[in-house]
């Protein structure tokens, strides 16, 4: 079977294990949804502050909910290769002649058909909520891109975590990290109307702002080729860093085994 | 009353005992607090440039108290989650057949909440200090937050051990958490109500909680203003869950 194929299996199991499971579909849906609709109601004043970029909270925090539902992608991600490993199933399947690699890009399909489709249905949410995107018919589609290469990125240090504790409980363990780095970010204001230096200061350092403000910037700013560079870049980064070291997380896993 | 007593007591004690030995269930209640207040009090604290908002005492004091009355429902959500851990794993039936008097499960469930918040206010309590906090409010007005606040932990407490004893099942918890997220995300939580506007201000005005988080805020800020009304608020809902949660045990009982 070549290579092709093998992934084409992985990913094909992998998309249905995450469609027949309704807790990963429904809170990736749900959460983010509930927590864009309580916090733009709430900041919406916020636009009153000097300097606020649009005066559209709902459009300056839509960003929000796509990198929310990439961090659940880790969990499933995550989570199910590590039941896998707990099963004995990546044993089995380490008496075949699947390519780790295959199984690895095999196994992030399911990542990256949900963050798809979550993509579209947090613009689709935005857009009937009266959200108009600043970049056009085009920046929807570039929004989707970028949000669904965040979501393999996160899918991928799931993965990683996951082959390298081989504990489903330890993956979960990584999401309240995740989410404090998420809350820690851009995400509520802009970093240069962030009052508290060290706050702004971290936000700065986080690559999760990065993320956000490239999403935004496509929906209140129009095309920031500089804030779309540093997401899609971040992403990338953090896609193939984590790639790497799942890569390697399973060549020490199939030797142990 | 002394079968009552020792059942709680007892029942406390373990609850109390597993959490403040196992990092896993203590670390969650003591730092999600410390986090959200962190990110709204440090990352929001712009928003009190906003026209309109009033509060004397600053953003940090604003947020504090969202965050204590917060940490104080989830504390009594979290025990909620132990006590359907205990019917899944077989504890409370045993527990059910040793009581003498039954009620005081739910005394003693409830008891452990209160205690698993005071680290939780305590820790949330210095770190706002550190942080710099201003209050206005003196030692009377400090007490009356922490008291209401008590009652919101009971009332927490109440309907998660109500909602655990009915089901019986760890996967219940999604129920037990999100009507008091609801509940709570649903008030002014990031300003005052005056500049909520649209759907969030009419669901604000006559959610309960916002009359916790109003008179809350006007006890930190020194100046109290409804704060009977709050208590009433406060003390009506612990009272109507903990029958709530009474009638659970029964439902436990007879489910065996």
């Amino acid at each position: 079977m070549s290579t092709f194929a093998q992934v084409g299996q992985i990913a094909r199991r992998s998309v249905l294990r995450t469609a027949r499971q309704p807790a990963n579909i429904i809170f990736p849906f749900v959460f983010p949804t509930a927590l864009l609709a309580v916090t733009s109601a709430g900041l919406s004043s916020a636009t009153k502050i000097p300097g606020f970029p649009t005066d559209s909270f709902l459009a300056f925090f839509l960003a929000f909910p796509f990198i929310q539902g990439a961090l659940f992608a880790t969990m499933n991600a995550g989570t199910d290769l590590a039941r896998d490993i707990q099963t004995g199933f990546l044993n089995r399947l380490a008496l075949t002649p699947l390519r780790g690699g295959a199984l690895i890009v095999g196994q992030l399909a399911g990542v990256a058909t949900l963050g798809f489709v979550q993509s579209v249905y947090y613009l689709t949410v935005g857009l009937i909520i009266g959200v108009r995107l600043a970049s056009g018919v085009t920046g929807a589609a570039v929004l989707i891109i970028l949000a669904t290469v965040i979501a393999i990125a996160f899918g991928s240090l799931g993965a990683f975590f996951a082959l390298r504790t081989g504990s489903g409980e330890a993956v979960q363990g990584l999401f309240p990290l995740l989410f404090v780095g998420l809350f820690l970010s851009s995400m509520n204001l802009p970093r240069n109307l962030i009052e508290a230096d060290w706050f702004r200061i971290v936000a700065t350092f986080n690559p999760i702002s990065y993320l956000i403000e490239g999403l935004r910037s496509l929906i209140i700013a129009g095309w920031d080729w500089q804030a779309l560079a540093l997401a899609f870049g971040f992403a990338a980064l953090l896609a193939i860093g984590s790639l790497t070291a799942a890569t390697w997380a399973l060549t020490l896993r199939l030797t142990r085994t | 009353m002394r079968g009552f007593w020792s059942v709680a007591l007892a029942v406390a004690w373990r609850v109390l005992h597993n959490v403040f030995t196992t990092p896993s269930l203590l670390l969650p209640g003591l730092i999600f607090p410390l986090f959200f207040f962190t990110a709204f009090a440090g990352g929001l604290s712009r928003v009190d440039n906003i026209p309109g908002f009033d509060f004397p005492n600053g953003y940090t004091a604003f947020q504090f108290v969202f965050v204590l009355l917060q940490s104080a429902a989830f504390s009594g959500v979290f025990t909620g989650f132990g006590v359907a851990r205990d019917f899944e794993y077989g504890f409370a039936r045993r527990l059910l057949l040793g009581a003498p008097r039954r009620a005081g499960i739910v005394a003693g469930y409830a008891m452990a909440a209160t205690g698993r918040w005071a680290a939780t206010a305590v820790l949330l309590t210095v770190v706002a200090f550190a942080a710099g906090m201003q209050v206005g409010g003196g030692g009377v007005d400090l007490f009356a937050l922490y008291a209401m606040a008590l009652f919101v932990n009971l009332t927490g407490a109440f309907w998660a051990s109500g909602v655990a004893m009915r089901l019986r099942t760890v996967q219940a918890g999604p129920i037990m958490q999100l009507p008091v997220f609801l509940a709570l995300f649903f008030a002014p939580v990031y300003v005052p109500l005056s500049l909520l506007s649209g759907w969030l201000h009419s669901v604000a005005s006559v959610n309960p909680t916002t009359a916790l988080l109003e008179a809350g805020r006007s006890l930190i800020s020194g100046s109290p203003e409804h704060i009977s009304l709050a208590f009433l608020v406060a003390i009506g809902l612990a009272g109507a869950l903990s029958v709530w949660s009474l009638r659970g045990l029964r439902s436990a009982e007879r489910a065996g």
